[in-house]
């Protein structure tokens, strides 16, 4: 049997100024045909001025079960937000 | 301002190209990392950016020095997150400027040696926790005038970070001031301590801002590549316009006695900070630029052994999956 292409994950930047957005995954058997594939499946209406892609097995992801532990101890810290603190009107925008 | 008086370096690129980038910039397109750019325009971005990005690092050390002495622990935890969030903005500046060309070693290996920079407002001592107030008020209130506009700026990593850090700021001016209304309400002595971090940061506070427009030699290509989107006596106007009002709500005296607002101009009118005193603080005579880069380099040398150890067991952990497979 002959070998898989691997998995990439295609990130497109819509418009100039703005960061890359992830906007899906496609088979490619090396980054150029990745480039080329999601140049075809992705940016056929002019979504994009510039693609990345990056092999699948290349990205580390955070494990979900793991939400509580990683996030939970910002939920308490209120004080990172400008509106904890009282700022009266008059004084302009702050 | 954090990145005060950054020279514009000359480009010797072909005209044609030049003309032709200057087209993008001028249609407000961003110039992303892999795109042609003169070589003027990413040495001097190299140098504002990393510039910015030590300010922010070194820029912790002055508020750093009372963390733990702190009046309440509440204060204590503000103090914390703000100080934590000046380490973040240092690093996607740091990032910013790697996608340039310039790695992270290096950048550091320069202000440790005095190649590169930082914000002339961080070489003051911080000497009382009125300091604290009178930093987030005005440091950081000085930092915001110039950073909104550096949205806008033509590299996009740059402008994309900037984004960030502006989110990021707007609570650190609001803890500062909200200290100050405290202190301002306090007793007499404490009332006496906020106007004695007023009249110590002033001036300082308007030197953030760069020479003045008649002896910044450096703007004019800056602005046409739009890296440096206002003059520096404009921001430092609409900071002076802008605070003024808020020293008055506080009750404090901003200690200018030519401060005087100008029916015609619809701005006040100010006295200019001592440039003899600017420059001799970026030439690292000011009273804690010793302490600050020692500070800097301690923690550097300090650091030497994790980074290696992390290093080392990335190698090991690599072999390791490298013989399991
Ligand atoms: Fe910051
Ligand atoms: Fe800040």
């Amino acid at each position: 049997m002959s070998k898989e292409w691997p998995l990439w994950e295609v990130f497109i930047r819509g418009q100039h100024g703005m960061s890359h957005r992830h906007v899906g995954s496609l088979h490619a058997a090396d980054s150029e045909h990745a480039i080329k594939n999601a140049r075809d499946v992705y940016t056929r209406r002019n979504e994009g001025v510039s693609i990345w892609v990056v092999e699948a097995e290349q990205i580390t992801a955070s494990s979900p079960s793991d939400k509580g532990p990683m996030y939970d101890p910002a939920r308490d810290k209120v004080y990172r937000h400008p509106t904890f603190y009282d700022i009266p009107d008059e004084v302009g925008k702050m | 301002m954090y990145a005060q008086m950054v020279k514009s370096e000359a480009t010797k690129d072909d005209p044609a190209k030049l003309a032709a980038f200057q087209v993008r910039i001028d249609a407000g397109e961003k110039i992303e990392p892999k795109d042609w750019m003169p070589e003027g325009y990413r040495k001097t971005l190299i140098r504002q950016v990393g510039q910015h990005a030590h300010s922010e690092i070194v820029g912790q050390l002055p508020e750093g020095n009372w963390i733990t002495r702190a009046p309440t622990l509440e204060r204590k935890a503000n103090l914390l997150a703000k100080v934590q969030d000046e380490a973040g903005h240092g690093l996607y500046l740091y990032c910013a400027a790697e996608t340039l060309g310039v790695s992270r070693d290096e950048m550091t290996e320069m202000l440790l040696d005095g190649r590169m920079k930082y914000s002339s407002i961080f070489n003051y001592p911080t000497l009382t926790w009125a300091d604290m107030g009178a930093v987030g008020w005005l440091v950081d209130g000085a930092a915001i005038m110039n950073q909104v506009p550096l949205q806008r700026t033509s590299y996009g990593p740059y402008a994309r970070a900037m984004v960030r850090v502006c989110k990021e700021e707007s609570f650190h001016q609001r803890q500062g001031f909200h200290i100050m209304m405290a202190m301002v309400n306090g007793n007499a002595e404490q009332k006496r301590m906020a106007q004695d971090a007023l009249n110590r940061t002033w001036y300082p506070a308007l030197m953030m801002f760069g020479p003045s427009d008649k002896d910044s030699v450096h703007s004019s290509q800056s602005m046409a590549w739009k890296i440096k989107i206002n003059t520096n006596d404009e921001l430092r106007q609409k900071f002076v316009d802008e605070t003024v009002p808020q020293a008055e709500y506080l009750g404090l005296t901003i200690p200018d006695e030519g401060l005087t607002w100008n029916e015609e101009t619809g701005h006040y009118d100010y006295t200019e900070p001592d440039w003899n005193e600017f420059f001799d603080v970026i030439s690292g005579n000011g009273p804690c630029n010793v302490d600050r880069l020692s500070a800097r380099q301690k923690a550097w040398d300090d650091g030497a052994w994790l980074r290696d150890a992390m290093t080392a067991h990335a190698a090991k952990k690599a072999t390791r999956n490298l013989a399991a497979e």
